[in-house]
């Protein structure tokens, strides 16, 4: 009888990040000069759905009481990888969003081999990894370039039946397929053990560096996923700095929307997918209303800011100040 | 069944942390289908024993034979494979998992790579059952427990893992009266069920009511083994006593301590479920002791005093007035000028890797400077009257103090409060893995400052620091102030007597104490 | 250059060498390495006009990462140091558009500015305990924020005051460039104060254990605070003197020195935990990095190349220094 009442306090950050995404897009539709419809939703969804993998990157670094500041440049890398490999013929093709994946998921093995076994601070190892894989990526495009398969990249930016975006179909694949598995597995467990309390996880013998390391690699992975879809939509590659330090940015913001405590252990890449579409429609929210584009850099950093604020009230139950210094 | 053949021996098992042996040919047997219950004071060995048979510590010398074969255990995990599972003090779960994936945390089930979340429920409710626990949902995350339903996952979690011997360690002590029933109830299953249980517990109700046969460690060594009931409190508190001591303590001075003017008071000061109505009073030129056994409330107590915990109700004064004490900066003032040796020296006392120098005058930084600049004159000045004053061994002031040993490191912890020549003095216990000359050092020193006009609190798990060193003790047990002990009344059978809680018609409680 | 041979070298020097930090030590023998490397490249490259020149270029790094050093030295992170920077150049150019009154207030108005920004962050890494790195982040998107509504997301217009000028490119000692002694002069503040007054000492101390400070009776909250106010304020008074040397501001003038800060306190010794750091190792960090960045300018090694060789050098010497202790 109580069953669903558990589940619905597990879920209560995603359901909280899915409700205000609903309340923010239904303004935003019904405020729209086009209204509800099925191209305002495949330009929205094609928008959101680039964070939203980043933001599901950075939820699985974030689960281990850790932080990926290089999502955004595996994102731009990817892309200028895809921009050179993502082409040809089917099979080429093929091997080329293979080649693009693999290489995500190697950057994210990196950063995790770094952090565990190098015993680096995530922080300074992102950001200097960060800075390798901008640079990797402005020697494969240091201008704006390239090309991509433009069947694959219509298919995959185009609609299902006339109604359903594709891009939003591939996200809940990608969902289904590294997510779901990966938060199930004893790997996924531990690494959520290890976020929340890494001596009680090893204490219980759990598999606390493997577990880590599964969650950073496939960071890479879902990171690399953002920046094919980026080459879809752009069918170009560019090493855009500002770009890649905005999505790491907006990823950490979504996450956070999204009930992932930055403290670790806790919340779920879904509801940090519907943290970043939220975040992308209270972006968009300023056009609609006619307000100056120039505001939404503000406005996307106020919203962070509170974000990220929101925190600090479980401050107010410590009882005990030494805890402040645990 | 027969329960006569052990299932589990140690034999001659030894254990020194550095110059401290905490095991000394320690023995132990096992039986199945019996409670085993190990008594001793603080520091008698009974955590040591139990963390060797855990897996979690390797001993230094002797065997320990598993149906009669050899065994070494390399860690917890291997003890645990071997059918040896304990529940330690220190909570082992991950908070922020629900209760069924704690349960099966180890080894969960899984079906195509993927935890089978119906078997892990399964798994969990069954565990949760047998631990007596049922009202506990599988799914309810562990930081949103209790902490005595904490403690019943626990015991659960280790169920789950089909235990051959189960060690408790003080497993009971969060509890409320209600599951403690439930939990003896599960026990006396267990024990009909075959397993081996070894009881740890300073609760001599507990181990009446529940144990077959009893072992009493004293010194790291098993000095007594009886069947439960063969002896009487009394008689288990006198085999308790007979610790080895070779202090020497300087003369406590002969006046009535009550004349002393109350320099710090607590007035029914409660906090959380730590401190329950703690009323007490310190008076210049006294040494009081906080005694019982560790755990208590004592350090949190202390914490309550120098501004830390938050939340306190009841009144703390100095000098008869009242005082909020907001953060130890509030704490140490002018106004109050209070000093608290912390429990560990090396992270709360000092940073290590800083130089003697800086840590000596860290908590006197804003006396030893002008504008903010340190002047490094006076600096230098106090610093070796301080050096000199307590006798610190450093090669220089200016290596990680660190280095130094762990007598002259505490040495510094309380040099660097001293340089503020503090009126009341919190100590908790300061002596603790230091050296038998350092400690008759502190004693002396103890004493000079009480002579100098001093209060101090002094909180310590050695009985014998607490009959040498204090005017008065009073002894906690669950946060509260259970016995005051005066004066000649101070002995280590009064101590031991009212730390497990029991009053015996010989030992009135003395009026005011409990309150 | 293998740890042995700094041994060996050291083993030989005076006693106060030998007793410096081996981070230290190597980041000055990589300076040395740099020049000799640089020499071979270019005759030049040894020539006093072109070593005072990046002493100049130095000295704007200098003074950001004196500000971000005592961030790391607390065991917490600035990484709003772009927009702060940004934000300082930015506001000393708008308010020298205000009449007289606005052109002498256009420094101590851009200092403001970054230390605001500081003490935002301040309020949030000590008060409301969030994560530096994460409470920094968001302070950086609302500066930029700010300064994006304020520009309009161009170039300000407005230009660089004659004492912004003057700070960073004229000479008040014959030979010195004006940059050079400023970083000079926040160099000895910045020794005297870690090393002279209370408030260095719990800088320190903090950073090696905050609880063991906290319990010293220290408000660590209150120094946490000023400390990120200080790094804030540093931050945008080197925007003041890039705008000052560019004689304007520029949107993303302050990127390019968010890694090279990070990285040259890092690789001068200090520990990015926290507790253990000289300045002169910062000084060094500095030297070097600049040093490389000219180098790999000389040689014409593409932007990518640059953050190539950065990001890698960065993670090598973490690894040779900066491990956290093998726990268990």
């Amino acid at each position: 009888m109580k069953d669903w009442r558990y589940w619905l306090a597990e879920q209560r950050g995603t359901l909280l990040a899915f409700g205000i995404f609903i309340v923010m897009f239904t303004i935003y539709t019904s405020n729209h000069p086009a209204g509800f419809t099925a191209n305002v939703v495949q330009t929205a969804s094609n928008k959101g759905v680039l964070l939203a993998f980043v933001a599901m990157a950075q939820t699985l670094v974030v689960i281990t009481a850790g932080i990926d500041l290089s999502v955004g440049m595996i994102f731009l890398l990817t892309n200028c990888l895809a921009s050179w490999l993502v082409i040809g013929t089917g099979i080429e093709t093929a091997l080329g969003v293979v080649a693009v994946l693999g290489t995500g998921l190697l950057c994210g093995a990196i950063n995790g081999a770094i952090v565990i076994y190098g015993r680096l601070q995530p922080i300074v190892t992102t950001i200097a990894t960060g800075a390798v894989y901008f640079g990797i990526a402005l020697l494969l495009r240091p201008f704006p370039g390239g090309s991509v398969n433009e069947d694959l990249a219509d298919a995959m930016t185009g609609r299902l039946f006339g109604v359903v975006p594709a891009s939003l179909v591939v996200l809940l694949a990608v969902v289904l397929v590294v997510w779901v598995p990966f938060s199930r597995s004893v790997l996924g467990r531990a690494a959520y053990a290890a976020g929340s309390s890494e001596m009680a996880a090893y204490m219980s013998g759990v598999p606390i560096r493997r577990g880590k390391f599964a969650a950073y690699a496939l960071a890479g992975l879902l990171a690399a996923i953002g920046g094919l879809f980026l080459t879809f939509f752009t069918y170009t590659g560019e090493a855009a700095y500002a770009s890649g330090n905005a999505y790491t940015l907006f990823s950490i913001a979504a996450v956070v929307l999204g009930g992932v405590s930055l403290f670790g252990g806790k919340g779920s890449a879904i509801g940090a997918i519907f943290g970043a579409l939220a975040f992308r429609t209270i972006g968009d929210l300023l056009f609609v209303f006619d307000f100056d584009p120039l505001w939404q850099p503000l406005f996307q950093g106020v919203i962070l800011l509170i974000a990220v604020s929101l925190g600090a009230f479980a401050l107010f139950r410590v009882r005990n100040r030494l805890e402040w210094f645990l | 069944m027969d329960g006569a053949v052990p299932i589990f021996r140690m034999e001659g098992i030894s254990k020194r942390y550095g110059g401290v042996r905490a095991l000394e040919k320690a023995e132990l047997s096992v039986t199945s289908g019996s409670i085993h219950a190990i008594l001793g004071e603080n520091g008698a060995g009974k955590s040591t024993l139990i963390k060797v048979m855990a897996g979690v510590v390797a001993p230094d010398e002797g065997r320990m034979m598993l149906d009669g074969s050899e065994v070494t255990f390399a860690s917890p995990a291997a003890a645990n494979q071997a059918g040896i599972v304990c529940i330690f003090q220190e909570l082992s779960l991950v908070p922020e998992l629900s209760v069924a994936d704690n349960i099966v945390i180890s080894d969960p089930p899984t079906r195509f790579g993927m935890i089978d979340r119906k078997a892990q429920r399964r798994i969990a409710e069954e565990a949760l059952a047998r631990a007596g626990a049922a009202d506990i949902h599988p799914l309810a995350l562990v930081k949103d427990l209790p902490l005595s339903r904490r403690q019943m996952v626990e015991i659960a979690k280790a169920l789950a893992r089909r235990p051959r011997i189960l060690i408790l360690d003080e497993a009971t002590s969060a509890l409320t009266a209600a599951d403690v029933a439930k939990i003896f109830g599960v026990l006396k299953r267990l024990r009909s069920e075959g397993l081996a249980l070894l009881y740890i517990s300073h609760r001599m109700n507990e181990i009446a009511e529940l144990a077959d046969q009893c072992t009493v460690f004293r010194n790291g060594r098993n000095v007594a083994s009886y069947a439960a009931g063969s002896k009487s409190d009394n008689e288990v508190v006198e085999l308790m006593i007979g610790r080895e001591y070779s202090h020497i303590f300087p003369p406590k001075p002969m006046r009535a301590p009550a004349t002393a003017a109350p320099v710090l008071e607590a007035r029914k000061l409660s906090w959380t479920d730590r401190l329950d109505n703690i009323s007490l009073t310190v008076g210049a030129g006294e040494v009081v002791g906080l005694g019982g056994l560790d755990g208590q409330g004592q350090r949190e107590l202390l914490l309550a005093f120098f501004g830390v915990l938050r939340g306190l109700s009841g009144q703390i004064l100095i000098d008869g007035k009242p005082v909020a004490i907001a953060s130890p900066a509030k704490a140490r003032g002018d106004r109050i000028g209070m000093a608290l040796i912390p429990e560990d020296r090396k992270t709360e006392g000092l940073m290590l890797p800083m130089t003697v120098r800086e840590n000596l005058s860290f908590a006197a930084l804003d006396r030893l400077s002008k504008a903010g600049i340190i002047d490094r004159a006076a600096e230098q000045r106090l610093i070796d009257d301080m050096v000199a004053l307590l006798a610190i061994k450093t090669a220089g002031l200016d290596i990680p103090v660190g280095a130094l040993s762990g007598g002259n490191q505490q040495k510094v912890v309380i040099a660097k409060w001293l340089m503020r020549q503090p009126r009341i003095i919190l100590l908790n216990d300061p002596t603790r893995g230091i050296d038998v000359g350092t400690k008759q050092e502190l004693y002396q020193l103890m004493r000079k400052l009480a002579d100098q006009g001093a209060a101090i609190l002094f909180y310590s798990t050695d009985y014998d620091e607490l009959i040498g060193c204090c005017d008065r003790v009073l002894v906690l047990y669950d946060g509260a102030v259970k016995r005051e002990l005066v004066g000649a009344e101070i002995t280590e059978r009064a101590l031991i007597a009212s730390a497990l809680n029991i009053h015996g018609k010989e030992m009135p409680v003395s009026q005011g104490a409990d309150a | 250059m293998s740890e042995t041979t700094i041994g060996g070298i050291a083993g030989r020097m005076p006693k106060f060498i030998r007793r410096a930090d081996p981070a230290v030590l190597t980041a000055f023998a990589c300076i040395v390495l740099l020049l000799f490397v640089g020499s071979l490249y270019s005759r030049s490259f040894l020539s006093p006009e072109y070593l005072l020149q990046q002493l100049k270029v130095a000295s704007f790094l200098g003074v950001i990462a004196t500000g971000m050093m005592l961030v790391i030295l607390l065991g917490q992170i600035d990484l709003s140091v772009p927009w702060s920077v940004a934000a300082g150049a930015m506001m000393a150019c708008a308010a020298a558009a205000y009449g007289p009154v606005g052109v002498a207030l256009a420094i101590p108005f851009g200092i403001f500015c970054g230390v605001a920004i500081g003490v935002v962050n301040g309020i949030g890494v000590a008060y409301l305990r969030i994560p530096s790195m994460i409470i920094t982040l968001a302070t950086n998107a609302v500066a930029q924020g700010l300064m994006v509504v304020y520009t309009g997301g161009f170039s300000p217009q407005d230009s660089a005051t004659r004492a912004m000028r003057y700070l960073a490119t004229g000479f008040a000692i014959p030979g010195v460039p004006n940059a050079v002694v400023i970083w000079a002069l926040i160099g000895a503040a910045m020794v005297f104060v870690l090393t002279r007054t209370g408030f260095g000492r719990t800088v320190y101390g903090i950073g090696n254990r905050e609880r063991a400070a906290y319990l010293s009776g220290i408000d660590t909250r209150r120094v946490v605070l000023i400390a990120f106010a200080v790094s804030g304020g540093l931050s945008a008074f080197g925007g003041v003197l890039l705008a000052g040397y560019a004689s304007k501001a520029a949107q993303s003038m302050g990127d390019a020195y968010l890694l090279p800060s990070i990285a040259a306190v890092v690789l001068g010794g200090t520990s990015i935990l926290g507790g253990r750091g000289s300045y002169l190792g910062t000084v060094a960090g500095v030297i070097l990095i600049t040093l490389l960045q000219s180098i790999l300018s000389v040689m014409q090694m593409p932007e990518a190349g640059r953050q190539i060789i950065y990001g890698v050098v960065i993670v090598a010497m973490l690894l040779l220094y900066g491990r956290a202790p093998a726990s268990r």
